[in-house]
């Protein structure tokens, strides 16, 4: 089977970088493509990555707490897009300070995202449900 | 002594490049004016015989020519997302010396289907789709492309998935398939494409544009003069073996209908700090405003620069301006003969440099986050280098070309426009950067040597 593509990034005006590499190199490694946009991501630039490689996912990461505000509108402007359907994960520290996980869970699936992941996310986790929203059965062992 | 002939066929004007390969030097020019409607060959016998006046009858071992008659090499570029693969293929196109009319992106329609046809290009350059990626939107644009009423040269350079199901499509067609313009996501693959324009260019459009009867003259037509150009310019840049180059460079021509701007250079961040945005851009770059000219677009400069500052350059009255614009753009011809045109000239030929010169720079945007500032860099940061080389007979024949080709340069004015800093203005004082491309395929060193002493001059003593 063809290798499912995600398109990863970071959004806004977020610089941290340290996160998204290393999510890069462990989604590759779980034996999916990967298409990373760097930091400092726009939505049009996430949208226009997806449509050109015809993307399965878009993981959003935000880390510097402004996420909830630049992730807005992102599931309306896919569908505009006709990226219909397309798998939505954000993760990182997607909010300023310690709120109540399950709020803010709740606001950004409000939003259209499928997953959302709180602090400290393992990649690990990340990748099982990726794994499990695409139907895949088992890690492929090289 | 050996001397070759280079010819190069414009669209009003043959102009002649007499050299001696071996001294390394320049015999004469000539320049005489031709409709290639009626007979190409008119022109080259005029120019020789103005050539021969002053060099005196020559033997000429070789003769090569570049065209930009009939309307120069006449391309669409079709892509999928407007910033990436459609970017990459305009790219491509604008690279192998081509007149891009129009850059498509997404599905095409019926309407863009007849637009194409009335246009009629010389070849189309079908993109989408990164390798592995999309394969929907090229499949449809094949199919789109397929009703086409003439055979249109079409070259297939998107997501190599779909390039099998595209060349069925399109069977029985004039196609050829390269490798994807965009391979993988923002990684620019132009220079498969753009051999293959080149290629198609040789082999069929010359004969089409009633070329042919002049290319039983020379060897052969071998490029479209932009191409030349940008041959000549990676040349001078790079050097070839021992050679050394002059170092990384941009140059403008400036010319009645459009204003063309080369540059050969890296142009990554200077700083570490700076983030990078849109699609990386090609090493040797060039860029074609169909809007900025000094006679057929002449409203053009108006429009981008406005009549305040074409009245600061000019000395001339705001109101007048206009009025003279329009002079000029029906006057196509007109060669200034009072001071107040001269003036005029020299404004919109200003305007026209820092315009052309500023869309194809890069920019440096600032971004305040919560940390403070960030920077964010589209396109090339031309700041670093070193040389503007000024050509284009609107720019080497009027008395002020250094002060005009300045314009090309940072201004503390613009500061987000990475255009060079301190780069030394050179001048194509007898016109010969297109003939030194267009020599620089047989004769590298030659060619090399020739415009290191014609315009950089880098103290070599005749
Ligand atoms: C290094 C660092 C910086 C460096 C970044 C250097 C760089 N270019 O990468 C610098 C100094 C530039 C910086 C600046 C800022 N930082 Co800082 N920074 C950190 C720090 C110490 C480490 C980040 C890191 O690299 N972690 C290691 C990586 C591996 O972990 P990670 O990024 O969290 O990513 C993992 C997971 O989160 C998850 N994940 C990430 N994305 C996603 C996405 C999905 C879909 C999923 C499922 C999972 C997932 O997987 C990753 C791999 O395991 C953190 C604190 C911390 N210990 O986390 C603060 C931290 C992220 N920064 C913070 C802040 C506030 C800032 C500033 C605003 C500070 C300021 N006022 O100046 C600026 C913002 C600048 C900007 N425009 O982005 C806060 C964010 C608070 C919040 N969200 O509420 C933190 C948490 C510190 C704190 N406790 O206050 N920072």
């Amino acid at each position: 089977m063809d290798k499912k593509k995600l398109v990863i990034g970071v959004i806004g005006a977020d610089v941290h970088a340290v996160g998204n590499s290393i999510l890069q190199h462990a989604f590759e490694d779980a034996g999916f493509e990967v298409i990373n946009l760097g930091v400092m991501v726009s939505q049009e630039e996430y949208i226009s990555a997806a449509i050109e490689t015809a993307a399965d996912g878009i993981l959003v990461s935000s880390l510097y707490g402004h996420g909830e505000l630049d992730c807005r509108g992102l599931r309306d402007k896919c569908d505009e897009a006709g990226l219909k359907g397309i798998l939505l994960y954000v993760g990182g520290n997607i909010v300023v300070g310690k709120q109540p996980f399950d709020e803010v869970e709740r606001r950004f699936k409000a939003m259209g995202f499928d997953r959302v992941f709180g602090p400290g996310t393992a990649p690990e986790t990340t990748i099982a449900a990726l794994y499990e929203d695409f139907g895949i059965e088992k890690p492929e062992e090289e | 002594m050996k001397p070759i002939l280079l010819v190069d066929f414009g669209s009003t004007n043959t102009k002649v490049t007499a050299v001696d390969v071996d001294g390394y030097r320049i015999l004469g020019t000539a320049t005489a004016y031709t409709t290639v409607e009626t007979d190409i060959n008119e022109g080259l016998d005029n120019a020789m015989k103005i050539l021969e006046k002053t060099t005196g009858p020559l033997e000429f071992e070789e003769r090569y020519a570049c065209s930009s008659a009939a309307g120069g090499l006449k391309m669409v570029s079709i892509g999928l997302v407007p910033e990436l693969t459609a970017q990459a293929s305009r790219e491509a196109s604008l690279g192998a010396g081509a007149k891009v009319w129009k850059t498509y992106s997404f599905q095409l329609t019926k309407g863009d289907l007849k637009e194409i046809e009335e246009y009629h290009p010389d070849i189309i350059l079908l993109t989408g789709g990164t390798d592995g990626g999309n394969t929907e939107n090229i499949l449809y644009n094949a199919q789109a492309l397929s009703t086409l009423s003439y055979d249109c040269p079409i070259v297939i350079a998107g997501n190599r998935n779909a390039a099998d199901r595209c060349e069925e499509i399109l069977e029985g067609r004039s196609i050829y398939v390269c490798e994807n313009v965009m391979p993988g996501l923002g990684e620019l693959n132009v220079i498969p494409a753009q051999k293959q324009i080149r290629e198609i260019f040789l082999k069929r459009i010359v004969q089409g544009k009633g070329l042919s009867r002049a290319a039983d003259l020379v060897s052969g037509i071998i490029m479209p003069t932009p191409s030349a150009m940008m041959e000549a310019m990676e040349l001078l840049a790079e050097g070839w073996e021992d050679h050394p180059g002059i170092g990384e460079l941009i140059a403008v021509d400036l010319g009645g209908a459009t204003t063309d701007v080369y540059s050969v250079a890296e142009g990554n961040p200077v700083n570490v700090g700076t983030v990078m945005k849109g699609l990386q851009e090609p090493y040797a770059k060039r860029s074609v405003e169909g809007d900025i000219g000094m006679r057929y677009s002449v409203h053009g400069i108006l429009e981008a620069a406005g009549d305040r500052k074409l009245s600061l350059l000019s000395g001339i009255q705001r109101k007048r301006i206009p009025e003279l614009v329009d002079f000029l753009g029906s006057h196509t011809d007109y060669i200034p003969d009072n001071e107040e045109m001269k003036h005029m000239d020299f404004a919109l030929a200003c305007a026209a440099v820092e315009t052309a010169v500023t869309r194809h720079a890069g920019t440096l945007e600032q971004v305040y986050t919560p940390t403070g500032l960030t920077f964010l860099q589209s396109g090339k940061d031309l700041r670093k280098v070193k040389y503007v080389v000024a050509t284009g007979g609107a720019l080497i024949h009027g008395e002020k070309a250094e002060e005009i080709a300045k314009k090309a340069l940072y201004d503390p004015q613009t500061p987000n426009s990475l255009r060079p800093e301190n780069a030394e203005i050179l001048i194509d004082k007898k016109y010969i950067l297109a003939a030194m491309g267009l020599l620089s395929q047989y004769y590298p060193v030659a060619a090399l040597e020739i415009m290191k002493k014609e315009i950089a001059d880098y103290g070599h003593n005749e």
